[in-house]
């Protein structure tokens, strides 16, 4: 249809995007190795030095917080995020359309003023900031992945497979089992990874609703920010890249539709 | 705000809207972050709609899926590294300054300006813009293609009247990201922006910091009313279908 050079035009416009969006990050795995700690182009020699350097007790403590308030966080949203997408999939009640607007809503919301608000709102309440206030605030974004890959799936399949279940004599746990686990299981998958991938690389929330505490990206936006402990950065860069690729290549797998996609709109804060 | 206790005090005015209004400093804030969001949005525009076209109507199925993923896997590398990867590469001796010395043209030195917070945006939101753009050209039938070449109609005026107002729609769904997450930022312009690179966002969290939450929260506030008005807008044009 196109022109021959339309086409090769248009081939070649998409080529350096996508060199555009990847060279930063293969000069990241450069960066890794360079010797000097003064970050500066082009790098002279290369080790493994700060492989080691990077795996301190402060790096490990921050990373061990991050997986626990990952995993956490990741699981109260599985909970709440499937019972909501349920909801709002299964039965029609008062107001529903309001409850599925203001599940998606806070996707608009900067993460700053979530921050605040929660900060504000763990001030008023007189509760000390913990953890458990950073797992609180890594599941309102979590709840949103999860439940909009639930419902996504929900839309699809039909409601007749649960109803025939019924009519076979199935009893709600077998249908449950049997019927509905099976349709939703790599949803839940993938919403989960998406997750956990989202709340390992939180900031601003984490931000307002740590305590003393650092979680993984804390610290290095703090290194960052001082510009101290630079090769560190590199390394813990280089080595988180690698992580975030394998379950997102996963979840790609899993949901072939839109899961993914929709799931970025939460990626943002 | 108790001057002595720094304890908020709870009464309601428009006081904090007032210092916002009369102070020119804010006002020029809020310009810079509401012009750097629309020419983030602009220039993510324009990077994206031919890899959209691409992907949509010329790849094959294969190379289709290798965009896709491509354009994906740095969406969900952390966000704070890609900010901090592009201070790298900006820096006075940084990859980008080496390069045009090495051919022949002068040294750009933009690390820690308006500019790199500019180009930073654009780098880190651009695969919001390309996903809805590609879903959006994906959904035009190659028979309105044809038909508008049968009756006559050039390759630009099909461009313009036929493939840029359906692919309007999912132009608009990537701008709600690109606009809304610049509007909202401000781990960018700290990291990597310069003295005059102050977003809202900035204001807020020094404001935070400075323990004024009132003000902190009447600035928060702009970015949101601009974006409600937006997200009107974007609903009357049907870019939420596109989403």
């Amino acid at each position: 249809m196109e022109r021959r050079s339309t086409r090769v035009a248009l081939t070649a416009w998409t080529a350096l995007v996508v060199l555009f969006l990847w060279i930063p990050l293969a000069l990241i795995v450069l960066y890794a190795f360079n010797k000097s700690n003064v970050e500066s182009w082009p790098i002279q020699s290369l080790t493994t030095h700060w492989f080691h350097t990077a795996w301190n007790s402060e790096v490990r403590s921050a990373l061990w917080l991050s997986v626990r308030v990952g995993v956490t966080a990741t699981g109260i949203a599985l909970v709440l995020g499937s019972m909501a997408a349920f909801g709002v999939a299964r039965f029609r009640f008062f107001g529903r359309e309001t409850v599925s607007f203001l599940l998606v809503l806070p996707i608009a919301l900067p993460g700053i003023v979530t921050g605040i608000a929660l900060n504000s709102a763990f001030l008023a309440g007189h509760i000390l900031l913990s953890t458990w206030t950073i797992i609180v605030g890594h599941a309102t974004f979590c709840v949103i992945v999860v439940y909009n890959n639930v419902l996504a799936r929900l839309r699809r399949s039909s409601p007749s497979l649960i109803e025939a279940s019924q009519d076979l004599g199935a009893d709600g746990w077998q249908t449950f089992r049997f019927v509905i686990w099976p349709v939703l299981s790599t949803a839940l998958v993938a919403g989960g990874l998406l997750a956990f991938a989202l709340s390992f690389d939180e900031v601003v929330v984490t931000y307002f609703t740590a305590g003393a505490q650092n979680t993984l990206p804390l610290l290095i936006f703090g290194y960052i920010r001082l510009g101290q402990q630079l090769p560190v950065v590199n390394v813990i860069a280089f080595a988180m890249i690698l992580l975030t690729a394998i379950p997102v290549l996963l979840a790609q797998r899993l949901v072939r539709d839109t899961g993914v996609v929709r799931g970025t709109a939460a990626a943002a804060r | 705000m108790d001057p002595f206790t720094s304890e908020v005090q709870h009464i309601w005015n428009v006081d904090n809207y007032k210092l916002l209004w009369e102070q020119g400093a804010y006002h020029s804030i809020a310009l810079r972050t509401v012009g750097i969001a629309a020419a983030v949005t602009a220039a993510d525009a324009i990077l994206a709609f031919p890899v959209g076209y691409f992907m949509a109507r010329i790849a094959g199925g294969r190379s289709r899926t290798f965009v896709f993923v491509a354009v994906l896997l740095p969406l969900w590398s952390s966000y704070l590294i890609r900010v901090y990867i592009w201070r790298l590469i900006l820096d006075n001796d940084g990859v980008l300054n080496w390069s045009l010395r090495k051919v022949g043209l002068p040294a750009a030195n933009i690390g820690y300006t308006n500019w790199a917070v500019w180009l930073i945006f654009t780098y880190v939101w651009l695969p919001f813009m390309i996903l809805p753009v590609y879903g959006a050209l994906e959904r035009v039938p190659d028979s309105f293609l044809e038909a508008s070449r049968d009756l006559g109609a050039g390759g630009w005026t099909t461009f313009r009247r036929i493939l840029l107002p359906l692919a309007l729609p999912g132009v608009i769904a990537g701008s709600i990201f690109t606009f809304s997450l610049t509007l909202g930022d401000y781990i960018t312009p700290l990291l990597a922006g310069g003295a005059s690179s102050q977003f809202i966002g900035n204001v807020v969290y020094d404001s935070i910091g400075s323990q004024q939450t009132p003000f902190a929260a009447a600035f928060a506030a702009v970015p949101l009313a601009v974006m409600a008005v937006y997200l009107l807008i974007a609903r009357r044009l049907g870019a939420f279908e596109a989403l």
